[in-house]
């Protein structure tokens, strides 16, 4: 076995090796960390998201940043205070965020059975985020009361609004037909029917028609020029329908956001790092606080690169939240901000030229 | 006193036995003290040693001798033609048995009984007994899908199993057992099914014959059962 300190020079050798290699990606990591060390001495303020420009002629300028969080499926505190503790984890680091995101997403399933208790506890935990929310719904916090506390809390489900020239749409894509009124299923089965991903007998996410007329209504009224940005629960595409990790109108959604010169859909529900593009649209999933989902057996998109399977044994391993930076043109870099791990971008360029620029960190450990 | 002659003899002969196969030397000792009379496995060619006091065993060498002796009886009253087929099949033998190991036999047979066809092989299991087993089967896995979609193993914090591992996705079964890092030791699937209850689900660990610890183990099972093994892709 070899000395520690012979081992210790050992690591300090091939630290110094890999700094002379670093590529930009890398200088990013590395900045950040040194950002952090300088943090810990008191003289900035230390948190997840500090901020490390580096000169960067060929993208556009950044015209905003929003941050989200997303699938907290929070059980009621004398319950279960493991998913409390996660968003209050991403909720520090959205307040940390210098300077301030205009807005902060929430990403649906606050909720993870759809209770009254769950519900005001999640809208009382969310009252301490700094920045504006706003507000999407997931099928755990929908199909107890089919979506009347919720509504109650936050409002309506689908909506749209305009900030700082891009059209933003806010949908309800967890819609399934009915299958629990004819088996006498109880508003709590339901739930639990509709809460199992891999249940055998669930039906498929829809957005459906009085919600795409909606959206046909309110595109109307929008220049193909300006950029606009969907928030969708689930992927508006199709990967695996098993899972719900599906819309199955995704294409009647899409071709409404096909004269778009740009499209970008940011959804929940599926708990992992997912990248995609069809046509002009672009596709980012978010990270989940509660817990990271494994990769769908099937259907994964040709541009994602897959996250590193999570460390059980690390509660917040996988798990995170993140900011999307919003460039001049209306394209968004995604940024993964992970709590065990570090962060990771997907930026507008590497969808754009369908993954040859600003490559991904390629999955790692995979036997692990 | 015969059995003790019987012995000696039959121990000089047992090479050419082995050799000649069919004619193996047959013993059969008179009892006589300073002589014992041997035959052949032919049961006529016999001859008398001389000097052998019963109880007594022939040296290696003049056992050979003697064994050599009473092929040549038995060559004179057969004939050369049966000398020289009993000749060949010995020299194959001795060949046979310098050139397969027991353990190259052992899969040269078992490859002849792979390569008949399976359509042949008569089975004494009747579709009765197998559709019996299927539903045996099946009612653990029945049992352990419940399992793993509750809390009824005595989760604490509403945590089940499916939450992060839905159709059993990343408990990857088949890998089992393995050196897991994080425990510092070698854990089989029972190990990280007590680990998911303690700690994400904040339950008491299971015996291992626990029923519902088997059912666990039958449903994550599976899931996975005859699927070809690809670590890091379930």
């Amino acid at each position: 076995m070899k000395d520690r300190f012979l081992r210790y020079l050992d690591e300090r050798d091939a630290y110094f090796a890999k700094i002379l290699k670093l590529d930009r990606r890398d200088f990013l990591k590395a900045a950040t960390m040194a950002a952090a060390g300088v943090a810990a001495t008191g003289k900035l303020n230390n948190h997840s998201f500090q901020p490390v420009e580096v000169a960067n002629a060929a993208a556009p300028e950044k015209s905003f940043t929003f941050a989200y969080i997303s699938d907290a499926h929070l059980y009621e505190k004398k319950l279960n205070e493991r998913f409390i503790r996660s968003i209050l984890k991403a909720i520090d680091d959205v307040n940390a965020m210098t300077p301030q995101p205009d807005f902060v997403l929430f990403g649906g399933d606050l909720a993870q059975l759809g209770k009254p208790g769950e519900l005001a506890e999640g809208a009382e935990i969310l009252k301490a985020v700094k920045a504006p929310v706003k507000m999407m719904v997931g099928e755990h916090d929908w199909y107890l009361d089919m979506g009347e506390g919720w509504r109650k809390h936050f409002g309506k489900d689908t909506y749209s609004f305009d900030h700082k020239g891009v059209h933003f749409v806010v949908l309800n894509s967890v819609i399934v037909e009915d299958y629990w009124t004819a088996p006498k299923m109880t508003p709590e089965e339901r739930m639990l029917a509709m809460a199992q991903l891999d249940n055998p007998n669930g039906r498929p996410f829809t957005v459906g028609d009085a919600q795409r007329d909606w959206l046909r209504g309110d595109l109307a009224k929008v220049k193909p020029e300006t950029p606009v940005i969907v928030f969708s629960h689930s992927p508006l595409y199709k990967m695996y329908k098993p899972w719900n990790f599906w819309t199955d109108d995704a294409e009647q959604v899409q071709a409404l956001l096909a004269p778009f010169k740009s499209a970008t859909v940011i959804h929940g529900h599926t708990h992992q790092m997912l990248s995609n593009k069809i046509g002009n649209i672009h596709f980012h999933g978010m990270l989940s606080t509660a817990w990271p989902w494994p990769y769908a057996p099937q259907g994964l998109p040709k541009l994602t690169v897959r996250m590193n399977r999570a460390d059980p044994f690390d509660e917040f391993d996988g798990c995170g939240d993140g900011h999307i930076d919003v460039l001049g043109g209306g394209r968004v870099n995604k940024n993964f901000n992970f709590w065990s791990r570090n962060p990771i971008r997907v930026s507008a360029a590497y969808l754009d030229s369908d993954g040859t620029v600003d490559l991904l960190p390629r999955e790692s450990d995979v036997n692990y | 006193m015969r059995i003790t002659t019987r012995r000696t003899i039959l121990g000089l002969a047992a090479p050419l036995c082995l050799m000649a196969l069919a004619l193996p030397l047959r013993s059969d000792g008179t009892g006589k003290a300073g002589a014992v009379e041997v035959s052949l496995c032919d049961g006529t060619s016999t001859m008398t040693i001389e000097g052998l006091k019963p109880g007594e065993a022939l040296p290696r060498e003049r056992a050979q001798q003697t064994a050599d002796q009473m092929m040549q009886i038995w060559r004179q009253t057969k004939g050369e033609e049966a000398w020289v087929a009993w000749s060949d099949e010995r020299d194959q033998a001795l060949v046979r048995i310098a050139s397969t190991s027991p353990e190259a036999a052992l899969a040269a047979a078992a490859a002849a009984q792979a390569a008949s066809p399976v359509a042949d092989q008569p089975t004494k299991f009747s579709a009765r007994d197998k559709m019996l087993w299927a539903r045996e089967e099946k009612k653990w896995i029945d049992e352990g899908y419940k399992l793993y979609h509750s809390t009824a193993w005595g989760g604490t914090i509403g945590i089940s199993c499916d939450m992060c591992h839905p159709d059993g996705a990343n408990t990857h079964p088949e890998t089992y057992p393995k050196y897991q890092s994080q425990l510092k030791k070698v854990a089989l699937l029972r190990d990280m099914i007590n680990w998911c209850i303690e700690n994400p689900g904040k339950g008491k660990p299971l015996a291992e014959n626990d029923p519902m610890m088997r059912a666990m183990e039958a449903y994550i099972l599976s899931t996975r059962k005859g699927v070809p093994m690809e670590p890091g892709k379930h």
